[in-house]
């Protein structure tokens, strides 16, 4: 009986708006209660900001790879029994290489079209580990990682280390030649793990290297579970964008309790779709236009040829900068086995890199004492001691990477390997130093300049001579709005001891208060009131 | 559980009493009553779209026309696809085909992409809206009743109460995925043992040295001085099953260099011959193969981490992050004047491994 009440309004209303647009949203309403959705999200605000595109670049490059991959899936054949090769390509035919990486070659020079789905796939990969990386450098350098959003931290972390998973098992599905010493690198990484380093290695490959499953196997993590974790990660990712609803960055009218920017309907749905066919539009002119991993000039994948100047794809360069920065003679026999310091040392290094990375916003919470939601952004120069870390980080990673071109860099510029191997050590272990504390220098002088810019003005570049002879440089005060962003940070004082109920003071709680001081101990509190209205008072 | 149930209330107690103080309980931020106030939102100022209704009209235009370019694009990128076809082993049409489909999607997307943003700018009502942000955690009335479900549900499950229940459940839940694990034991063949496998080669007394890739046999008198080439054991080719994997063991450099500049220990002193010397080509840090021979220094370079070795030294590491030496392939010459293998390495080649030793 309810139902049919229920029914009459609902098709009093369709008379109402009419036509067949009314019609369908009526139909689909009645079977999903869209409008619900609709009231809450097609109004939904977001703010604008140039930085808050990389993840959306991130976003949009998952899906150009889905659609492109889907594509691939087609025509690629993950198997690896030898054929030889009887495609377009002249230069190879005869020659004996597996079936995925003939298949390969078949989709590049025999389906039109092919090649340039195969270079979109790729160019949008590298876009991909790309724009993650960079969004998550925009996360840590403008605090955006801070209570309510640690959680969705971790989850954009896993994200990350599942498109370099992703990169790794694409780049080495070809069986050409450049991707198989790639494996055979990994291959000899996991032998070097202790006590169990063989077996992973016998397992994973199906036998001794290289095997005739790892292709097989290596598709299957790439197209099928890896992508899976992806989609449900981007989903909860996004779902906490709502949920948490968008930073902000500082601006007047702006408050931790409120969010400012457009509405989903209409602005940012054109903005953010029409950006989509941008990032995608950028991605296929780069894949009309630049081969990337041309396959036919490596040839199938030989255990004994090699190519100088080999490199993996930029993400995984870190690694491999690694594992050559690391000193001679690291190998020790005993206990049993035998340990591989020389392979050890840079995993164990790295995973502890990208454990803090993981870890950060938990490590600032805890120093800083902090249990506030966040929602306006940092300017980095406001958090000193943070982008000073972030400089470091930025710093090993970067010395890390160009010691993955160590061979590029010796033969362009002429300098011997052992220079810039010895040299990039040393970018290595005391560059982050360095790093940080120019970084944490710069930031206060900046800060300073903010002050002197609020309670002096700017410098308005009109050189008046004064009656004496005396030339100065007016300067204007900034307008209350400009203003507001260059004052309206916090300012912290560090965690005090304080003893516990029985009256003492912990450990943890001193290295937790040393810590908190040295994370604080250098700031620049922001202008007040008072010092504007003093700073009147000098000028006039 | 009551333990669980009184800690699950102070918890919400002391969480709920910092919220009450509010912006008091800043943690360590230093609340300044001297700080500057917010001045609210600066004036709307209006673009030039809004005032001049010429300019307007002109972003319609460019709006729509950039759409019907889209449209341009695409077909463009299907006549592309007929109209320059893959030609089979011609390389100039695969890079047409590739280049004028790519130019017709780029255009495409691109003008789709900017033509809807620049309407988003340009056209679209421009003021910008404010949404309240509300406090993420639930409310405490929320909070207090999902405390109450879950205590509802423990009581009519007795989840607590019933210990042994509880206790076994998730044993079960732990074991269970346990066979699946095993499972995965069937990744690797069940009949082979990769240690025995790892520390032998295809190398045995009396095999030939070939030629890679050729797999013709070498004649010591055919290796001209200073030459390097990659070796393999005679027959190699021939294998059909298993190929890859015994040549990932089984390469090997061979280098010939005058005598005198050779420096040898006793016990290896037969192993070359006549200034000829075979190592393996299997890089001992991570296995890339040992590609780069310079002839003056005697130096093996490994393009993927740059160790090197000093061919003439044994092969020692000189540089880089490997630490042992290329192990040496002993060879010989037979009654025909072919190098030959005296045995098979004498220690397991490429990269370390737990059971090396």
């Amino acid at each position: 009986m309810s139902t049919t009440t229920d029914m009459k309004p609902a098709d009093t209303q369709k008379k109402k708006s009419g036509g067949f647009t009314g019609a369908a949203a009526n139909y689909v309403d009645e079977r999903t209660s869209i409008s619900t959705a609709v009231k809450e999200l097609g109004r939904k605000i977001f703010p604008d900001h140039w930085s808050f595109l990389l993840g959306e670049v991130a976003l949009y490059s998952f899906v150009i790879i889905l659609l492109s991959g889907t594509f691939l899936t087609f025509f690629f054949q993950a198997s690896m029994v030898e054929v030889h090769y009887d495609g377009s390509y002249v230069p190879l035919k005869g020659v004996a290489m597996s079936v995925a990486m003939a298949s390969s070659l078949d989709l590049s020079f025999d389906i039109r079209g092919g090649l340039l789905m195969r270079q979109v796939h790729h160019w949008a990969a590298l876009l991909f580990v790309a724009s993650i990386g960079l969004h998550m450098l925009r996360i840590f350098f403008t605090g955006a990682f801070r209570k309510p959003r640690e959680l969705n931290w971790v989850i954009g972390f896993v994200l990350f280390i599942l498109a370099m998973a992703e990169g790794f098992t694409g780049y080495s599905l070809p069986d050409d030649l450049l991707s198989g010493n790639g494996l055979r690198i990994i291959d000899g990484m996991v032998k070097g793990i202790p006590v169990v380093g063989t077996w992973i290695s016998f397992l994973l490959f199906g036998g001794e290297f290289p095997g005739v499953d790892i292709v097989g196997r290596l598709y299957s993590l790439h197209i099928l579970i890896l992508p899976a974790i992806i989609v449900a990660l981007i989903a909860m990712h996004l779902l906490f964008v709502v949920v948490h609803k968008h930073t902000q960055y500082p601006g007047a009218g702006r408050t931790n309790n409120n969010v400012v920017g457009y509405p989903v309907l209409p602005v940012y749905a054109a903005k953010a779709g029409g950006f989509f066919f941008i990032v995608f539009g950028v991605v296929m002119l780069m894949a009309s236009f630049f081969t990337i991993n041309p396959i036919w000039n490596y040839g199938p994948y030989d255990p004994s040829p090699v190519s100088a100047g080999t490199q993996p794809d930029w993400y995984i360069g870190f690694a491999d900068g690694a594992l050559r920065l690391i000193p001679p003679g690291l190998e020790w026999v005993g206990l049993g086995g035998t340990w591989s310091f020389n392979i050890l040392i840079p995993l164990v290094g790295l995973g502890l890199f990208i454990g803090v990375v993981l870890l950060y916003p938990f490590l600032e919470a805890w120093v800083t004492g902090d249990k506030r939601e966040h929602h306006i952004l940092d300017r980095p120069r406001n958090a000193p001691t943070r982008t000073a870390i972030g400089a470091a980080g930025v710093t090993f990673y970067a010395g890390l990477w160009a010691a993955a071109s160590s061979d590029i860099i010796a033969t362009h510029f002429k300098v011997t390997m052992e220079g810039v191997i010895h040299t990039l050590q040393a970018v290595v272990i005391l560059g982050p130093i360095i790093a940080y504390f120019i970084t944490k220098r710069v930031c206060l002088a900046l800060m300073k300049k903010d002050r002197e810019i609020v309670l002096h003005g700017y410098e308005s570049g009109r050189i008046v001579r004064l009656p004496g002879g005396e030339y100065i440089e007016v300067h204007q005060p900034v307008d209350e709005y400009e203003r507001w962003k260059l004052v309206s940070y916090a300012d912290y004082k560090p965690l005090e001891l304080t003893p516990n109920a029985r009256g003492k003071i912990s450990p943890v709680q001193r290295v937790r208060a040393g810590l908190s001081r040295w994370f604080f101990e250098d700031r620049i509190a922001p202008v007040g009131t008072q010092e504007i209205e003093k700073s009147h008072g000098d000028h006039h | 559980m009551a333990s669980d149930e009184t800690s699950g209330k102070d918890l919400t107690a002391t969480d709920s009493a910092g919220v009450d103080h509010g912006s008091a309980a800043a943690g360590i931020a230093v609340v300044s009553r001297d700080a500057v106030a917010n001045p609210g939102f600066p004036p709307h100022r209006p673009r030039i779209t809004d005032l001049d209704p010429r300019a307007e009209k002109r972003a319609e235009r460019t709006v729509y026309t950039l759409f019907y370019l889209s449209i341009v694009g695409s077909i463009f990128a299907i006549a592309a696809y007929m109209i320059f076809p893959i030609v089979p082993e011609d390389p100039g049409s695969v890079r047409l085909n590739n280049m004028f489909i790519g130019i017709g999607l780029a255009l495409a997307l691109l003008a789709l992409g900017i033509g809807a943003v620049h309407w988003g700018k340009a056209l679209m009502h421009d003021e910008e809206g404010v949404d309240e942000r509300h406090p993420v955690r639930g409310t405490d009335e929320t909070r207090a009743r999902a405390v109450e479900i879950f205590q509802e549900a423990n009581t009519e499950s007795g989840f607590g109460r019933r210990t042994m229940i509880r206790n076994s459940l998730i044993g079960a839940l732990v074991v269970f995925p346990l066979p699946a694990v095993v499972l995965f034991r069937g990744l690797a063949p069940q009949d082979q043992d990769p240690v025995a496998l790892l520390k032998q080669t295809m190398w045995e007394k009396g095999t030939r040295l070939a030629l890679d890739p050729s797999g013709v046999p070498i004649k010591a008198s055919d290796v001209t001085l200073g030459s390097s080439f990659a070796v393999i054991p005679e027959g190699l080719m021939d294998l059909g099953h298993g190929l890859l994997e015994e040549k990932a063991k089984a390469v090997v450099i061979l280098v010939r260099m005058k005598p005198e500049d050779l420096i040898e220990t006793p016990e290896r002193a037969s192993w070359s011959y006549d200034g000829i010397v075979a190592y393996s080509k299997i890089c001992t840090h991570v296995g890339c193969p040992v590609g780069l021979y310079e002839q003056q220094t005697h130096h093996l370079l490994c393009p993927c981490h740059q160790s090197q070795f000093d061919v003439a030294d044994s092969a020692k590491v000189i540089f880089g992050p490997a630490k042992r030496a290329l192990p040496q392939l002993p060879i010989a010459v037979d009654a025909d004047g072919y190098l030959i293998a005296q045995s098979d390495f004498l220690e397991p080649v490429g990269p370390s491994f737990w059971e090396r030793q």
